[in-house]
Protein backbone atom coordinates (compact mmCIF):
# COMPACT_ATOMS: atom_id res chain seq x y z
CA UNK A 1 0.00 0.00 0.00
CA UNK A 2 2.88 2.46 0.86
CA UNK A 3 4.36 1.22 -2.47
CA UNK A 4 1.00 2.45 -4.02
CA UNK A 5 1.54 5.77 -2.53
CA UNK A 6 4.87 6.89 -2.92
CA UNK A 7 4.58 5.58 -6.40
CA UNK A 8 1.36 7.73 -6.95
CA UNK A 9 3.17 10.62 -5.72
CA UNK A 10 6.52 10.01 -8.06
CA UNK A 11 3.87 9.82 -10.63
CA UNK A 12 2.14 13.21 -9.76
CA UNK A 13 5.82 15.08 -9.48
CA UNK A 14 6.86 13.93 -13.12
CA UNK A 15 2.94 14.88 -14.19
CA UNK A 16 3.98 18.21 -12.29
CA UNK A 17 7.35 18.47 -14.19
CA UNK A 18 5.70 17.78 -17.66
CA UNK A 19 3.27 20.14 -17.56
CA UNK A 20 5.61 23.16 -16.08
CA UNK A 21 7.45 22.63 -19.03
CA UNK A 22 4.73 22.79 -21.22
CA UNK A 23 3.63 26.07 -19.49
CA UNK A 24 7.43 27.59 -19.86
CA UNK A 25 7.28 26.10 -23.77
CA UNK A 26 3.84 27.72 -24.56
CA UNK A 27 2.60 30.34 -22.35
CA UNK A 28 6.70 31.65 -21.65
CA UNK A 29 8.53 31.38 -24.45
CA UNK A 30 5.40 31.19 -27.13
CA UNK A 31 6.72 28.38 -29.19
CA UNK A 32 3.12 28.21 -30.70
CA UNK A 33 2.12 31.29 -32.52
CA UNK A 34 -0.82 32.89 -31.84
CA UNK A 35 -2.14 32.92 -35.25
CA UNK A 36 -2.97 29.12 -36.54
CA UNK A 37 -1.62 27.16 -39.30
CA UNK A 38 -4.63 28.66 -41.44
CA UNK A 39 -3.17 32.27 -41.07
CA UNK A 40 -2.37 33.77 -44.75
CA UNK A 41 0.43 35.45 -46.15
CA UNK A 42 1.14 39.01 -47.16
CA UNK A 43 4.48 40.38 -48.37
CA UNK A 44 5.84 44.40 -47.71
CA UNK A 45 9.15 45.88 -48.89
CA UNK A 46 10.55 48.20 -46.44
CA UNK A 47 13.53 50.47 -47.28
CA UNK A 48 15.05 49.80 -43.18
CA UNK A 49 12.97 48.08 -40.74
CA UNK A 50 14.83 49.42 -37.86
CA UNK A 51 14.55 46.71 -34.80
CA UNK A 52 11.66 44.61 -36.24
CA UNK A 53 12.27 41.01 -35.71
CA UNK A 54 10.84 37.79 -36.50
CA UNK A 55 7.91 37.24 -34.76
CA UNK A 56 7.20 41.05 -33.73
CA UNK A 57 3.13 41.64 -33.64
CA UNK A 58 1.35 42.94 -36.91
CA UNK A 59 -1.31 45.18 -36.15
CA UNK A 60 -4.48 47.01 -37.15
CA UNK A 61 -6.09 50.03 -35.75
CA UNK A 62 -4.53 48.66 -32.50
CA UNK A 63 -6.14 45.26 -32.95
CA UNK A 64 -3.02 42.40 -33.09
CA UNK A 65 -4.31 40.41 -36.12
CA UNK A 66 -0.77 38.95 -37.36
CA UNK A 67 2.45 38.58 -37.19
CA UNK A 68 6.06 38.90 -38.49
CA UNK A 69 7.10 35.60 -39.95
CA UNK A 70 9.73 35.96 -42.23
CA UNK A 71 12.16 39.09 -42.73
CA UNK A 72 14.73 38.89 -45.54
CA UNK A 73 17.31 41.40 -47.44
CA UNK A 74 16.69 41.60 -51.55
CA UNK A 75 19.56 41.43 -53.29
CA UNK A 76 18.44 43.34 -55.96
CA UNK A 77 17.10 46.16 -54.47
CA UNK A 78 18.30 46.15 -51.12
CA UNK A 79 15.09 46.32 -49.81
CA UNK A 80 13.99 44.38 -46.50
CA UNK A 81 11.10 41.81 -47.71
CA UNK A 82 8.92 41.31 -44.63
CA UNK A 83 6.50 38.26 -44.60
CA UNK A 84 3.69 38.85 -42.45
CA UNK A 85 1.18 36.02 -41.55
CA UNK A 86 -2.27 37.45 -40.69
CA UNK A 87 -5.19 35.70 -39.14
CA UNK A 88 -7.66 33.83 -41.58
CA UNK A 89 -10.65 36.23 -39.56
CA UNK A 90 -9.56 39.14 -41.20
CA UNK A 91 -9.10 37.83 -44.45
CA UNK A 92 -10.70 41.08 -46.34
CA UNK A 93 -7.92 43.83 -46.29
CA UNK A 94 -8.27 46.14 -48.87
CA UNK A 95 -5.78 45.98 -51.73
CA UNK A 96 -4.30 49.40 -51.27
CA UNK A 97 -3.79 48.61 -47.75
CA UNK A 98 -0.25 50.22 -46.16
CA UNK A 99 2.23 49.35 -43.98
CA UNK A 100 4.31 50.97 -41.05
CA UNK A 101 6.63 50.60 -39.35
CA UNK A 102 5.98 51.73 -35.49
CA UNK A 103 7.23 51.72 -31.71
CA UNK A 104 5.57 50.87 -28.76
CA UNK A 105 5.92 53.90 -26.57
CA UNK A 106 9.64 55.49 -27.03
CA UNK A 107 11.34 52.79 -25.86
CA UNK A 108 9.47 49.69 -26.85
CA UNK A 109 9.50 47.01 -29.49
CA UNK A 110 8.60 47.82 -33.40
CA UNK A 111 5.90 46.30 -35.00
CA UNK A 112 4.23 46.71 -38.14
CA UNK A 113 0.81 48.79 -38.22
CA UNK A 114 -1.47 48.60 -41.16
CA UNK A 115 -3.76 50.98 -42.38
CA UNK A 116 -6.75 50.16 -44.87
CA UNK A 117 -7.50 51.37 -47.83
CA UNK A 118 -10.39 51.76 -50.08
CA UNK A 119 -9.92 49.59 -52.64
CA UNK A 120 -13.11 47.13 -53.31
CA UNK A 121 -10.70 44.11 -54.33
CA UNK A 122 -8.62 42.57 -51.33
CA UNK A 123 -5.18 41.11 -50.32
CA UNK A 124 -4.95 37.40 -51.57
CA UNK A 125 -2.95 35.02 -50.19
CA UNK A 126 0.97 36.03 -50.94
CA UNK A 127 -0.37 39.15 -51.68
CA UNK A 128 2.03 42.38 -51.58
CA UNK A 129 1.71 45.49 -49.97
CA UNK A 130 2.91 48.15 -51.88
CA UNK A 131 2.44 51.41 -49.71
CA UNK A 132 5.40 51.01 -47.22
CA UNK A 133 6.78 53.50 -44.58
CA UNK A 134 10.12 52.30 -42.71
CA UNK A 135 10.94 52.48 -39.41
CA UNK A 136 11.89 56.02 -37.55
CA UNK A 137 14.77 55.72 -36.39
CA UNK A 138 15.55 58.15 -33.31
CA UNK A 139 18.91 58.70 -34.09
CA UNK A 140 18.20 60.45 -37.56
CA UNK A 141 15.31 62.24 -36.41
CA UNK A 142 18.03 63.67 -33.95
CA UNK A 143 20.55 64.26 -36.28
CA UNK A 144 18.01 65.80 -38.75
CA UNK A 145 16.86 67.94 -36.15
CA UNK A 146 20.25 69.05 -34.69
CA UNK A 147 20.96 69.72 -38.37
CA UNK A 148 18.02 72.17 -39.15
CA UNK A 149 19.03 73.78 -36.01
CA UNK A 150 22.27 74.51 -36.96
CA UNK A 151 21.62 75.82 -40.30
CA UNK A 152 18.47 77.88 -40.05
CA UNK A 153 16.69 78.97 -43.20
CA UNK A 154 16.87 76.49 -45.20
CA UNK A 155 19.67 75.72 -47.71
CA UNK A 156 22.00 78.40 -48.93
CA UNK B 1 63.93 23.76 8.34
CA UNK B 2 60.81 25.61 9.39
CA UNK B 3 60.37 27.01 5.57
CA UNK B 4 60.87 22.94 4.75
CA UNK B 5 58.11 21.75 6.83
CA UNK B 6 55.31 24.23 5.65
CA UNK B 7 56.02 23.63 2.04
CA UNK B 8 55.59 19.75 3.23
CA UNK B 9 52.93 20.74 4.83
CA UNK B 10 51.44 22.12 1.78
CA UNK B 11 52.89 19.26 -0.29
CA UNK B 12 50.33 17.19 1.67
CA UNK B 13 47.66 19.47 0.99
CA UNK B 14 47.73 18.88 -2.69
CA UNK B 15 48.29 15.36 -2.24
CA UNK B 16 45.39 15.08 -0.63
CA UNK B 17 43.42 17.20 -2.23
CA UNK B 18 44.54 14.90 -5.17
CA UNK B 19 43.42 11.90 -3.71
CA UNK B 20 39.72 13.25 -2.90
CA UNK B 21 39.72 14.13 -6.62
CA UNK B 22 40.56 10.96 -8.00
CA UNK B 23 38.94 9.18 -5.47
CA UNK B 24 35.66 10.99 -6.55
CA UNK B 25 36.42 10.29 -9.94
CA UNK B 26 36.67 6.61 -9.87
CA UNK B 27 33.68 6.52 -7.27
CA UNK B 28 31.48 8.37 -10.31
CA UNK B 29 32.88 5.66 -12.98
CA UNK B 30 31.93 3.08 -10.77
CA UNK B 31 28.32 4.39 -10.53
CA UNK B 32 27.69 5.09 -14.41
CA UNK B 33 30.01 2.07 -15.85
CA UNK B 34 28.08 -0.92 -15.10
CA UNK B 35 25.54 -3.16 -16.24
CA UNK B 36 22.21 -1.94 -16.08
CA UNK B 37 20.11 -4.00 -14.02
CA UNK B 38 16.15 -2.06 -14.42
CA UNK B 39 13.49 -5.03 -13.30
CA UNK B 40 14.98 -4.47 -9.77
CA UNK B 41 16.45 -0.96 -9.60
CA UNK B 42 13.41 1.07 -10.70
CA UNK B 43 11.38 0.10 -7.42
CA UNK B 44 14.18 1.82 -5.64
CA UNK B 45 14.82 4.63 -8.17
CA UNK B 46 11.12 5.39 -7.53
CA UNK B 47 11.52 5.48 -4.17
CA UNK B 48 14.57 7.44 -3.83
CA UNK B 49 12.73 10.17 -6.65
CA UNK B 50 9.96 10.32 -3.65
CA UNK B 51 12.29 11.22 -0.98
CA UNK B 52 14.45 13.78 -3.07
CA UNK B 53 11.96 15.35 -5.33
CA UNK B 54 8.28 15.03 -4.25
CA UNK B 55 9.21 15.91 -0.66
CA UNK B 56 11.51 18.80 -1.95
CA UNK B 57 8.17 20.03 -3.82
CA UNK B 58 7.07 22.13 -0.93
CA UNK B 59 9.75 24.11 -0.11
CA UNK B 60 10.64 24.87 -4.48
CA UNK B 61 7.32 26.07 -5.43
CA UNK B 62 7.41 28.54 -2.07
CA UNK B 63 10.18 29.63 -3.02
CA UNK B 64 9.77 30.06 -6.48
CA UNK B 65 6.44 31.89 -5.74
CA UNK B 66 8.55 34.49 -3.32
CA UNK B 67 11.27 34.71 -5.59
CA UNK B 68 8.72 35.57 -8.64
CA UNK B 69 6.73 38.57 -6.34
CA UNK B 70 10.15 40.18 -5.65
CA UNK B 71 11.74 39.98 -9.21
CA UNK B 72 8.48 41.30 -10.31
CA UNK B 73 8.20 44.63 -7.55
CA UNK B 74 11.62 45.00 -8.25
CA UNK B 75 11.67 44.80 -11.55
CA UNK B 76 8.30 46.67 -11.95
CA UNK B 77 9.65 50.18 -9.96
CA UNK B 78 12.57 49.90 -11.60
CA UNK B 79 11.48 49.95 -15.20
CA UNK B 80 8.96 52.17 -14.13
CA UNK B 81 11.48 54.61 -13.87
CA UNK B 82 12.61 54.60 -17.58
CA UNK B 83 8.42 54.23 -18.03
CA UNK B 84 8.88 50.92 -19.59
CA UNK B 85 7.07 48.83 -16.61
CA UNK B 86 5.12 46.62 -20.13
CA UNK B 87 8.35 45.01 -20.48
CA UNK B 88 8.23 43.51 -16.58
CA UNK B 89 7.31 39.96 -18.53
CA UNK B 90 10.39 40.08 -20.41
CA UNK B 91 12.44 40.29 -17.11
CA UNK B 92 10.80 38.27 -14.99
CA UNK B 93 10.40 35.59 -17.66
CA UNK B 94 14.03 35.93 -18.66
CA UNK B 95 15.97 36.47 -14.96
CA UNK B 96 14.21 33.48 -13.72
CA UNK B 97 14.26 30.75 -16.80
CA UNK B 98 17.91 31.99 -17.55
CA UNK B 99 19.70 32.65 -13.97
CA UNK B 100 17.26 32.24 -10.92
CA UNK B 101 15.63 28.73 -11.53
CA UNK B 102 18.55 26.78 -12.32
CA UNK B 103 21.00 28.53 -9.62
CA UNK B 104 18.61 28.73 -6.78
CA UNK B 105 16.95 25.21 -7.46
CA UNK B 106 20.40 24.11 -6.88
CA UNK B 107 21.22 25.96 -3.53
CA UNK B 108 17.71 25.25 -2.20
CA UNK B 109 17.91 21.30 -3.27
CA UNK B 110 21.81 21.01 -2.16
CA UNK B 111 20.65 22.51 1.18
CA UNK B 112 17.14 20.04 1.06
CA UNK B 113 18.35 16.67 -0.49
CA UNK B 114 21.97 17.16 -0.66
CA UNK B 115 22.69 17.37 3.02
CA UNK B 116 20.00 14.51 3.88
CA UNK B 117 22.12 12.14 1.41
CA UNK B 118 25.45 12.43 2.55
CA UNK B 119 23.91 11.97 6.11
CA UNK B 120 22.07 9.24 5.53
CA UNK B 121 24.81 7.76 3.82
CA UNK B 122 27.01 8.32 5.68
CA UNK B 123 25.20 6.86 8.92
CA UNK B 124 25.22 3.69 6.96
CA UNK B 125 28.86 3.90 6.74
CA UNK B 126 29.73 4.70 10.12
CA UNK B 127 27.18 1.95 11.75
CA UNK B 128 29.12 -0.53 9.01
CA UNK B 129 25.57 -1.24 6.96
CA UNK B 130 27.83 -1.01 4.13
CA UNK B 131 30.34 -3.00 4.73
CA UNK B 132 27.72 -5.70 5.86
CA UNK B 133 26.06 -5.70 2.73
CA UNK B 134 29.04 -6.30 1.04
CA UNK B 135 29.49 -9.19 3.11
CA UNK B 136 26.09 -10.42 1.75
CA UNK B 137 26.99 -9.97 -1.32
CA UNK B 138 24.89 -7.20 -2.24
CA UNK B 139 26.71 -4.52 -4.39
CA UNK B 140 25.82 -1.11 -1.98
CA UNK B 141 27.10 1.13 -5.05
CA UNK B 142 24.18 -0.38 -6.94
CA UNK B 143 21.84 -0.82 -3.68
CA UNK B 144 22.35 2.26 -1.96
CA UNK B 145 24.33 4.96 -4.12
CA UNK B 146 22.93 4.20 -7.64
CA UNK B 147 19.44 5.09 -7.12
CA UNK B 148 19.72 7.63 -4.81
CA UNK B 149 22.31 9.50 -7.68
CA UNK B 150 19.75 8.64 -10.44
CA UNK B 151 16.81 10.21 -8.31
CA UNK B 152 18.91 13.61 -8.12
CA UNK B 153 19.98 13.95 -10.96
CA UNK B 154 16.15 13.11 -12.83
CA UNK B 155 14.50 15.16 -9.83
CA UNK B 156 16.79 18.59 -10.63
CA UNK B 157 15.33 19.44 -14.12
CA UNK B 158 11.59 18.67 -13.07
CA UNK B 159 11.77 21.08 -10.23
CA UNK B 160 13.89 23.66 -11.80
CA UNK B 161 11.05 23.65 -14.33
CA UNK B 162 8.54 23.96 -11.65
CA UNK B 163 9.99 26.56 -9.74
CA UNK B 164 10.52 28.69 -13.25
CA UNK B 165 6.79 28.06 -13.99
CA UNK B 166 5.84 29.23 -10.45
CA UNK B 167 8.22 32.29 -10.62
CA UNK B 168 6.94 33.59 -13.61
CA UNK B 169 3.31 33.38 -12.49
CA UNK B 170 4.42 35.23 -8.81
CA UNK B 171 5.64 37.95 -11.52
CA UNK B 172 2.54 38.12 -13.29
CA UNK B 173 0.59 38.11 -9.73
CA UNK B 174 2.67 41.28 -8.77
CA UNK B 175 2.72 43.04 -12.07
CA UNK B 176 -1.08 42.18 -13.55
CA UNK B 177 -2.81 41.42 -10.86
CA UNK B 178 -1.60 43.53 -7.90
CA UNK B 179 0.62 46.48 -9.71
CA UNK B 180 -1.73 46.55 -13.11
CA UNK B 181 0.41 46.06 -15.47
CA UNK B 182 -1.86 44.99 -19.27
CA UNK B 183 -1.67 40.91 -18.88
CA UNK B 184 -1.54 40.42 -22.50
CA UNK B 185 1.43 43.14 -23.17
CA UNK B 186 2.94 41.19 -20.21
CA UNK B 187 2.81 37.71 -22.35
CA UNK B 188 3.16 39.03 -25.55
CA UNK B 189 6.43 41.27 -24.47
CA UNK B 190 7.66 37.53 -22.06
CA UNK B 191 6.78 35.99 -25.81
CA UNK B 192 8.51 38.02 -28.21
CA UNK B 193 11.70 38.09 -26.05
CA UNK B 194 12.07 34.03 -24.75
CA UNK B 195 13.11 31.89 -26.95
CA UNK B 196 12.61 28.36 -26.73
CA UNK B 197 15.70 27.00 -27.17
CA UNK B 198 17.98 30.26 -26.22
CA UNK B 199 16.48 30.21 -22.54
CA UNK B 200 14.58 27.57 -21.74
CA UNK B 201 16.55 24.66 -23.25
CA UNK B 202 19.78 25.84 -21.96
CA UNK B 203 18.16 26.43 -18.38
CA UNK B 204 17.26 23.19 -18.65
CA UNK B 205 20.85 22.17 -19.57
CA UNK B 206 22.16 23.71 -16.51
CA UNK B 207 19.89 22.37 -14.32
CA UNK B 208 20.74 19.00 -15.51
CA UNK B 209 24.59 19.65 -15.01
CA UNK B 210 23.71 21.11 -11.58
CA UNK B 211 21.70 17.68 -10.63
CA UNK B 212 24.79 15.68 -11.99
CA UNK B 213 26.98 17.96 -9.45
CA UNK B 214 24.88 18.51 -6.97
CA UNK B 215 24.09 14.58 -6.15
CA UNK B 216 27.80 13.33 -6.90
CA UNK B 217 29.24 15.41 -4.40
CA UNK B 218 26.15 14.43 -2.02
CA UNK B 219 26.77 10.79 -2.42
CA UNK B 220 30.85 10.72 -2.48
CA UNK B 221 30.62 13.06 0.71
CA UNK B 222 28.37 10.66 2.74
CA UNK B 223 30.39 7.70 1.16
CA UNK B 224 34.05 8.70 1.56
CA UNK B 225 32.83 10.49 5.35
CA UNK B 226 35.00 9.09 8.04
CA UNK B 227 32.70 7.03 10.05
CA UNK B 228 32.16 9.09 13.45
CA UNK B 229 29.50 11.68 14.61
CA UNK B 230 32.04 14.36 13.94
CA UNK B 231 32.82 13.05 10.44
CA UNK B 232 29.01 12.73 9.12
CA UNK B 233 28.83 16.32 10.70
CA UNK B 234 31.78 17.30 8.54
CA UNK B 235 30.68 15.43 5.47
CA UNK B 236 27.10 17.51 5.54
CA UNK B 237 28.86 20.62 5.95
CA UNK B 238 31.41 20.24 2.87
CA UNK B 239 28.20 18.88 0.66
CA UNK B 240 26.58 21.60 1.33
CA UNK B 241 29.38 24.31 0.62
CA UNK B 242 31.41 22.43 -1.84
CA UNK B 243 28.27 22.18 -4.24
CA UNK B 244 26.76 25.60 -3.23
CA UNK B 245 30.39 26.97 -4.47
CA UNK B 246 30.35 23.97 -7.37
CA UNK B 247 26.86 25.44 -8.64
CA UNK B 248 27.53 29.45 -8.85
CA UNK B 249 31.28 28.76 -10.70
CA UNK B 250 29.65 26.13 -13.21
CA UNK B 251 26.82 28.77 -13.17
CA UNK B 252 29.23 30.94 -14.53
CA UNK B 253 31.31 29.09 -16.94
CA UNK B 254 28.01 27.94 -18.43
CA UNK B 255 26.36 30.66 -19.15
CA UNK B 256 29.95 32.08 -20.63
CA UNK B 257 29.63 29.34 -23.15
CA UNK B 258 25.84 29.37 -23.99
CA UNK B 259 25.77 33.20 -24.06
CA UNK B 260 29.71 32.49 -26.86
CA UNK B 261 26.74 31.23 -29.08
CA UNK B 262 27.94 27.37 -28.37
Amino acid sequence: MRERIIEIWVGFFMLLGILALLVLAFKVSGLSSSIKENGYNITAAFDNVGGLKIRSPVSLAGVHIGEVSTIKLDSMQFKAIVTMKIDQKYKQLPIDTSASILTQGLLGANYISLTPGFAPTFLKNNGIVQDTHPALILEDLIGQLIFSLKNPGGKK
Amino acid sequence: MLILEKLRLLGQFGLQLLMSFGRSGIFLAHLLIRKPRFKKSFPLLIEQLYFIGVLSLVIIVLSGLFIGLVVGLQGYNTLNKFGASQQLGQLVALSVVRELGPVVTALLFAGRAGSALTAEIGLMKSTEQLASMEMMGVDPLWRVISPRFWGGFISMPLLMIIFSAVAVWGGYLVGVVWLGVDGGTFWSAMQSAVNFHDDIVNGVIKSIVFGGVVTWIAVFQGYDTVPTAQGIGRATTRTVVYSSLAVLGLDFVLTAVMMGGW
